[in-house]
């Protein structure tokens, strides 16, 4: 099932200039949200911004029925949405996209970037069902660093910065804990990183869930606009995905 | 189901519809992709996706790019085609209880007949909308739409082929959209659906490139109403089919401006992406300006313009 709802700001975090976090909280009590899931967010307003933005699921907080979402600036859209003050509503057409499916008894998880985003409530979902799990994340310096606490939390946290002013200076996939046995990798980020994580688990034989982001106008299946090119012919991101198995796509 | 407001009931040829309102062709799935957002029953009529005789992949990715107050789409008839209609998505929708409408498309005037052939065999299908119009694939579509010859051709054959209400999808990219109304008016047609998207193109500035694989594409949303208010107010004044007008219908105001200027039905298009109850919502907004002008009857305004 899913919903066209309001929610309501309760929090609105500035991470970077370009980079934020949204606390929305739900009126009613919350659906079942898998981790991997998005919602699609209505903009209003403005003339240039006429479609819904997808936006990856951060965090949930199922007994406060309250969701983050980690919004990074990127057009009109979310520049006007970093605006938005606590207090005002959101129309959030909610949960959409398969989520990750879930695996093993020890697993990786990969984040680069903003589009670590979905990592987070992962992370709290393989806790809860006792899956151990590290976490990987590559960002560009320590100021793009974010929810470093939660993870923590949750997961064995390892860090990769370009900078080097925070874990290993240099990129995730040159990161020792990519090393170690584990039975499956979920991996989000810029695209050839996960390509190159894509690749480390072929070599590892092991299955690798990346998380894809694309263009889309409704988010629910409908308009055919966010395909991907699969193994078994063009599949909507939106509903087949976001989350795919890396072996399936094509371009992996 | 909500109560039925008999103000609102229109025929086109055999179809009656409750209300005026249905969704357009490639927005609103096969209608079971909605009825978590709204009782599909509460609509006129739904138009499924365009239906061809084999298996189309579409375009390659990207295949939309956002424009002011609209957007632009390159899908290209992507479907199963027309067996896996029949035999799978039909039992899916057979059931819907309203104008289930299959849009049929097709490369060559041979393709457009099988598909309806095949349409016209499902009990539960009243009517198909022929899209002689659509601009994102390289062969047939608008090329038939364009060309008044093409159009009568078309419509012809369909029309020895198909016994239930045959709708004709036209357009805007024409010289004079008068022209192919009347020409396939005069081979048979039921009724006509207007408009189908504008052609057009997006340019991303930074990266110098196209932002459709296709390069160009066909635009939809408010942008577009002006131009489908203008086609449909035209065909109305010079044919005497029940029309139904589409193109940029975002609440129950754009739709009854429709009506005014001629149009007996309409379709919400790209408004389905936005708000995925909208269709439902201009229903109950039509009802709510007849109440507000002491309207007897819908028809009571359809082409006072």
């Amino acid at each position: 099932m899913r919903y066209c709802k309001d929610f309501i700001v309760v929090e609105n975090e500035t991470i970077t200039s370009t980079l934020f976090i949204l606390k929305l909280q739900y009126p009613e009590t919350l659906p079942e949200i898998k981790a991997g899931q998005f919602v699609e967010i209505l903009v209003e307003g403005n003339k240039d911004v006429f479609l819904r933005r997808p936006i990856s699921i951060h965090d949930v907080d199922i007994e406060r029925n309250q969701i983050s979402l980690l919004v990074q600036i990127v057009g009109k859209g979310t520049d006007q949405l970093s605006n938005i003050k606590i207090g005002d509503t959101l129309n959030l057409i909610f949960p959409l996209g398969n989520g990750f499916t879930i695996v093993g008894k020890r697993v990786l998880l990969v984040g680069g970037g903003c589009g670590a985003a979905p990592l987070l409530y992962l992370a709290r979902v393989l806790k809860q069902r006792q899956i151990k799990s590290d976490i990987l994340i590559g960002c560009k310096d320590v100021n793009h660093l974010f929810s470093k606490k939660e993870y923590e939390s949750l997961s064995n946290l390892h860090i990769a910065t370009e900078d080097g002013s925070c874990g290993l200076k240099g990129l995730v996939t040159s990161h020792k804990i990519m090393e170690e046995d584990f039975d499956a990798i979920y991996c989000c980020g810029p695209t050839p990183m996960m390509k190159a994580i894509s690749k480390h688990a072929k070599q590892k034989n092991i299955p690798c869930y990346v998380s894809l982001e694309h263009k889309m106008a409704c988010g629910f299946g409908v308009c055919l606009c966010c395909v991907v090119e699969t193994n078994i012919g063009n599949k909507r991101t939106c509903v087949t995905g976001p989350i795919f198995l890396s072996s399936d796509l094509k371009d992996f | 189901m909500n109560n039925i407001d008999k103000r609102l009931e229109v025929t086109i040829k055999d179809m009656v519809l409750r209300n005026p309102v249905m969704t357009a062709s490639g927005t609103f799935g096969y209608g079971y992709d909605y009825e978590d957002f709204m009782n599909l029953e509460s609509l006129g009529g739904i138009v499924v996706k365009a239906t061809t005789g084999a298996n189309r992949e579409g375009n390659a990715y990207p295949r939309m790019a956002e424009t002011s107050s609209g957007m632009l789409n390159a899908v290209g008839l992507q479907n199963k085609g027309v067996d896996y209609f029949c035999n799978t998505l039909y039992n899916k929708i057979k059931d819907i209880n309203t104008n289930m409408i299959v849009n049929v498309s097709g490369s060559s005037i041979e393709e457009y007949v099988e598909v309806a052939e095949k349409i016209n065999e499902l009990k539960n299908i009243p009517g198909i909308e022929l899209n002689i119009s659509c601009p994102n694939v390289k062969q047939g579509g608008m090329a038939f739409g364009t060309d008044p010859k093409m159009a009568a051709e078309v419509v012809k054959a369909v029309r020895r082929a198909y016994n239930k209400t045959l709708i004709v999808k036209l357009s805007p990219n024409v010289t004079s959209i008068v022209e192919i109304a009347k020409a396939v008016e005069g081979e048979g047609a039921d009724s006509l659906s207007l408009i189908n998207t504008l052609f057009g193109m997006a340019v991303d500035a930074e990266k110098r490139q196209p932002l459709l694989s296709t390069v160009t594409g066909g635009l939809s949303g408010p942008a577009v109403k002006p131009v489908a208010l203008r086609c449909v107010w035209q065909v109305a004044k010079q044919t005497k089919l029940p029309l139904i007008g589409i193109g940029g219908i975002m609440n129950a105001t754009d739709a009854i401006e429709f009506i005014l200027v001629g149009a007996t039905a309409i379709e919400v298009g790209t408004a389905n992406f936005i708000n995925p109850a909208i269709s439902q919502e201009i229903v109950y907004g039509i009802s709510e300006y007849l109440d507000r002008h002491n309207i007897k009857n819908i028809s009571d305004i359809r082409g006072i313009i």
